[in-house]
């Protein structure tokens, strides 16, 4: 039997049943649209962490107190919050790692604060004014926090957009206003730009004050939460590393790399952490759409078994004129592919569609792949011969004398 | 020319033997009008089977244009029916929803015949069943009987077989139509075609050149017409 034959004979079968054929593959399509819809809603929201990673700054490096712990066998619990990072530490790096080009000290901590009659709790983030360039920040109105104001440790704060909107009212002019801050007064000097982000660290909802303020008037002590620090390129990333590493044990007195108080993290490390986490939520997501995808198959494999019951006599005759197993066997076979390809090919356009919808109306990013939608060809045709092979296999087996004579 | 030499079948349900074809032996020469004929339980239908390669015989040897068609495999089988032999069958067994060219045409795709030679070769088919031309485009199931039968001899002559074998083709026709059928038959025996009836009614018997009496498994009775 020739390829064009065989298409012919499965457009005729499918189209001889058209509302079955519609209603099989809606299996298929609801499974492959669900597949590709997730893995786009698992692909995007890995595009929205990733590029809120890059967008706070590039080339950098975290210095945080504490250990960075893998799986093992030591408890670390709070160690995340460790105070063993100082002031001191952050200017010897600025001094001493000559390849850094912004060494921004931070001190984050929540803190009621309020303003008059209104009041919201933010983060407050001690820092230098160095915080700005690391950070990718930009000041809307006023200015940042200045290098006078670290040394007078000035009672002087920058809004960000959101806190504003809270305490004064969005469009409000809030500089020059004074706020409280856990009862200490400041006066504010600047907002910054807004820059989009959500989430626990969103940069707009904040309040910046001088670190030394911080340090003195809200936490009483010498620490740093911890040290952002700029590279100047890519390249230097890897020795900056190492160099602050090495300055880091020497300050704490600390000889076993292993038994270090802080941890140096790139920027690339984050990435790839959080890649893996958003991977296994794609792969979630891609695998409870995989179950509704195999349901899909099972229905094709049901119709196929009802059309080779129906379609016996038929069976029978093209046997008796002289088609082989392996001609039988071929028609069914692609009739199921051909059944499960066109419920790809719709499923992959109507979840394409949905992905689109749920960016559209604002839910999360979306990103649809070039290698999902291969895939889901790959998979809905593979689902076709799978479930298509036993009733082609058992139409292919028929005896043409039974056949025939099958009422 | 077929050869059938002590053709037996013998079926096995469970623990039993039951023996359908008890030692079956006749030659059928080329451009023969054969009827063969007996009551039901008599083994024509097995016989038939056997004849038309849909079964082998469990002994026995069936020659059929100098072939050993008895011990083959089902693939091999299946070429045999491809090539030499054409069914007619009482219930007609057309693809309903297709038309009548596509159903005449149909074995030709397992030949592996490009599509416009089928349709040229089901058109000539058609024409010597004596088929309305208007009726080859209509779909299967929108046939009377009558023509309905026609498609289905003109299905079976269009690879232009070494054997046509017809099981009861009028049996779900009323006379006067079965009539038409077996003139069709006739005049296709005229053009020099082998033709093998199974009946188990006298007069469609009569219309052959030959009867083949079968009963209990075996020939009882083997005799040529006079040509009239």
């Amino acid at each position: 039997m020739k390829v064009a034959d065989l298409l012919e004979e499965t457009y005729i079968a499918l189209s001889a049943n058209k509302a079955r054929s519609a209603l099989t593959i809606l299996g298929i399509v609801i499974g492959i649209a669900s597949v590709i819809a997730m893995t786009a809603i698992g692909q995007g929201a890995q595009s929205t962490i990733q590029s809120s990673i890059t967008s706070a700054g590039s080339n950098l490096l975290y210095v945080t107190p504490g250990q960075q712990r893998g799986v093992g066998v030591q408890v670390s619990a709070g160690r995340g919050s460790a105070q063993t990072l100082t002031q001191e530490d952050a200017d010897a790096i600025q001094q001493e790692v000559s390849l850094a080009k912004n060494v921004s000290p931070e001190l984050t901590r929540r803190y009621q604060v309020t303003a008059k009659g209104t009041n919201t709790n933010t983060s407050v983030i001690g820092t230098t004014f160095a915080y700005p360039d690391v950070h990718n920040m930009q000041v809307d109105q006023g200015s940042f926090i200045t290098d006078a104001d670290v040394k007078s440790q000035s009672r002087v704060a920058v809004i960000g957009p959101t806190t504003r909107d809270d305490l004064f009212g969005t469009d409000a002019n809030p500089i020059g206003s004074t706020i409280k801050i856990n009862k200490v007064e400041f006066r504010i000097i600047g907002m910054t730009v807004a820059k989009g982000g959500s989430g626990f660290s969103n940069p707009d909802d904040a309040i910046y004050v001088p670190i030394s303020t911080a340090q003195r008037y809200l936490a009483g002590d010498k620490y740093v939460s911890n040290i952002s620090v700029q590279a100047n390129d890519a390249e230097s990333m890897a020795t900056i590393q190492q160099q602050i590493t090495e300055l880091l044990l020497q300050r704490h007195k600390i000889s076993d790399p292993l038994q270090a108080d802080f941890t140096v993290m790139n920027q690339a490390d984050i990435l790839a952490m959080a890649s893996s986490v958003t991977g296994t939520l794609t792969i979630l997501l891609a695998s409870i759409a995989g179950i509704s995808l195999l349901v899909g198959g099972v229905g094709i494999m049901n119709m196929m078994l009802t059309n080779v019951t129906e379609r016996t006599r038929e069976i029978g005759l093209r046997k008796a004129i002289g088609a082989e197993e392996s001609d039988i066997s071929m028609q069914f076979l692609i009739e199921s592919v051909m059944l499960t390809f066109l419920g790809g090919a719709i499923g992959i356009i109507l979840g394409w569609i949905l992905a689109f919808g749920v960016q559209y109306l604002g839910f999360t990013t979306t990103k649809v792949t070039w290698d999902m939608v291969l895939l889901a060809f790959g998979v809905s045709a593979l689902i076709g011969i799978i479930f298509g092979y036993y009733p082609a296999r058992r139409a292919s087996k028929l005896n043409p004398i039974q056949a025939l004579r099958f009422e | 020319m077929i050869v059938l030499d002590k053709i037996t079948k013998t079926y096995f349900n469970a623990d039993e033997e039951v023996p359908v074809l008890k030692g079956i032996s006749f030659t059928i020469n080329d451009g023969e009008y054969v009827a063969i004929m007996g009551p039901s339980g008599s083994g024509k239908s097995t016989l038939m089977h056997i004849l038309g390669a849909l079964d082998t015989p469990t002994n026995g040897s069936y020659l059929l244009d100098n072939q050993d068609v008895s011990k083959l495999s089902e693939k091999e089988l299946a070429h045999i029916r491809k090539d030499k032999i054409g069914f007619v069958f009482q219930s007609f067994n057309l693809l309903p929803r297709s038309t009548v060219i596509r159903n005449v045409a149909l074995p030709l795709i397992y030949s592996r015949v490009a599509k416009e030679e089928r349709t040229e070769r089901a058109r000539q088919a058609l024409f010597s069943t004596g088929l309305s031309e208007d009726r080859f485009s209509h779909l299967s199931n929108q046939l009377s009987g009558g023509q309905m039968q026609r498609v289905a001899i003109a299905r079976a002559l269009v690879t232009n077989p070494s054997l046509i074998l017809a099981d009861e083709p009028t049996g779900n026709l009323d006379t006067a139509t079965g009539e038409l059928v077996l003139d069709t038959f006739k005049q296709l025996n005229d053009k020099g075609h082998t033709i093998v009836l199974i009946t188990h009614e006298r007069d469609v018997a009569e219309h052959a050149n030959r009867i083949i009496y079968i009963k209990d498994g075996s020939v009882l009775r083997d005799e040529a017409k006079k040509s009239s």
